[in-house]
């Protein structure tokens, strides 16, 4: 891989939010609304549960790591779908660029789009709802990492969707992290789960990562074990994620689908 | 097939041999082999959906042929594509730049993908060459036509291609405005080390500016050579009349050689 042609597709997004508003505000905008909805549903339930049960730390927190995980994933569609929106393809892809340095800068560029949502929420939910992140001490960084390489792993998987289906599918990975949520025990313990839901929840890595954080909250032994699980599944999700796309990038160059993409013809 | 006229380098920028492109049930370039060679101009001339566009993009990489291989320089397309289209370019009237950055924003984002050194000093060569200081600023979806066309040619020469694939490059061009590109493109193959592949519709732009044209028909090469000589050679005035005939002719006439 080079580092000139990743840094092109880079700086090509940053061109782009760096012009545009549009772009810019839901990189923070959104999050900070949804830290300010739940922290004002956090405090109430506190003030009339019973159960002594500090629900700043675990729905809010529970929120603030789902949306870190949602924005990676998304910024690395929104990044692929600007050239399925600006029709690039052809242009994009009849240079030396490889598949490899495409979907590093794609991923880099989400990271770092990533990163502005996450210092957003993360002040918001400090400053005016005192939730404090160090109280899940050395398990923070585990589950910041399983979290944004599984948003990575699905990012890379969506954007190889739209490339295989057509643009008109990019209206079918928008959905997929509310698709994910019920399995992922954002809110909820696992055990609350049916057993087919559990098969599923034990494939994803979020849900060892909000497993892990109530039982810190709740005073127990961070599970090691289980978010060290996590973070290899997170990363084999990667790799499988990146032979997919290569995967349908072959097979558009095969039956022509790049060059007449804006056609949607799913042969 | 023989070349009208000899390159100036033996070594051909491109080589196409054998190749072929089915789907389905269509047989879309069938069985085709030409050369380009350096400071040479070759027009690929031919009816609508005469497999024109199906051969630049194979030759490109967005599209893999069913058979034959492709080389440009000593690369192949197929097994060394990075390599081989880091010395390619093209511009195409279909293939526009991101409409939403700046000129000057185009030519770097892919000036950074073709790697190019000495990026900046590049893109102010090439927005001078093109007249393109006054837009450097200015977004591509708001240019005209042929300032779109300026821009999309300015990109194909930021890596200084060995081959530059050109698909209709003067189609949305005013006479003046077509005819500087054409002085530009000209300028390019005499001066540099570059092999053109020139599609058009317009035949005296293709007998003006091609040392050789290649006829295409249904996939298939019906016939090469000087321009200029073909018309005299084949009976009939000029190159629209012969491109007129070939386009009208049905393909059982055509199992006879090529002249």
């Amino acid at each position: 891989m080079k580092l000139q042609p990743i840094g092109g597709i880079v700086l090509r997004q940053w061109f782009l939010i760096r012009g545009s508003p549009v772009r810019m505000l839901p990189m923070f905008a959104w999050v900070a609304i949804d830290i300010v909805l739940w922290g004002f549903i956090t405090r109430y339930l506190n003030s009339v549960s019973l159960a002594g049960i500090n629900f700043v730390s675990t729905l809010l927190g529970a929120v603030l790591l789902w949306d870190l995980f949602t924005r990676v994933m998304q910024g690395i569609t929104t990044a692929f779908l600007e050239d399925v929106w600006s029709r690039n393809f052809l242009n994009l892809f009849a240079t030396p660029l490889r598949i490899s340095e495409y979907v590093t800068g794609l991923v880099l560029t989400s990271l770092a789009t990533s990163t502005v949502g996450l210092v957003t929420m993360l002040l918001l939910a400090t400053v005016f709802f005192g939730l404090s992140y160090f109280a899940l001490g050395a398990v923070l960084i585990p589950v910041l990492l399983v979290l944004s390489a599984f948003g990575i792993a699905l990012g890379i998987l969506a954007s190889a969707l739209v490339l295989r289906l057509g643009p008109a599918s990019e209206w079918l990975v928008w959905p997929l992290p509310a698709l994910l949520s019920p399995f992922a025990c954002v809110f909820y313990p696992l055990s609350v789960l049916p057993h087919w839901m559990r098969a599923v929840a034990y494939a994803l890595p979020p849900s060892y990562v909000f497993e892990g954080m109530r039982t810190v909250l709740g005073g127990r032994v961070p599970p090691m074990a289980p978010l060290l699980y996590a973070t290899v599944l997170s990363f084999a999700y990667i790799v499988l994620a990146a032979y997919g796309f290569s995967r349908v990038y072959r097979y558009a160059v095969r039956r022509g689908l790049l060059a007449r993409y804006s056609a949607e013809t799913v042969s | 097939m023989s070349p009208a006229r000899a390159p100036a380098d033996a070594t051909p920028v491109l080589s196409v041999q054998h190749l072929s492109k089915s789907y389905a049930r269509l047989l879309a370039v069938d069985d085709v082999c030409f050369r380009i060679g350096r400071r040479e101009i070759v027009g690929l001339l031919g009816p609508n959906g005469a497999g024109k566009t199906t051969i630049i993009n194979t030759i490109l990489g967005v599209l893999a042929p069913t058979a034959g291989s492709i080389r440009i320089g000593s690369f192949d397309v197929a097994r060394q594509r990075a390599a081989a289209l880091a010395r390619t370019n093209f511009a195409a009237v279909y293939a526009t730049l991101p409409g939403n950055l700046t000129v000057r924003q185009n030519l770097r984002f892919f000036g950074l993908i073709y790697a190019v050194r000495n990026l900046s000093a590049r893109v102010e060569a090439l927005l001078e060459q093109f007249d393109l200081r006054a837009l450097r600023d200015t977004k591509c979806g708001v240019l005209s036509s042929g300032e779109q066309t300026r821009v999309s040619l300015a990109k194909a020469l930021l890596n200084s291609p060995d081959l530059l694939l050109l698909d209709e490059p003067t189609a949305s061009l005013d006479p003046a405005a077509a005819q500087t590109i054409r002085g530009h493109i000209r300028a390019l193959a005499q001066q540099g080390d570059c092999g053109i592949l020139w599609t058009s519709h317009n035949m005296y732009e293709v007998e003006a500016v091609c040392d050789r044209v290649l006829f295409l028909s249904r996939g298939a090469l019906l016939l090469e050579g000087d321009p200029k000589q073909l018309p005299g050679a084949h009976g009939v005035r000029n190159l629209e009349e012969l491109f007129i005939r070939l386009a009208r002719e049905p393909l059982t006439q055509r199992d006879g050689p090529a002249a």
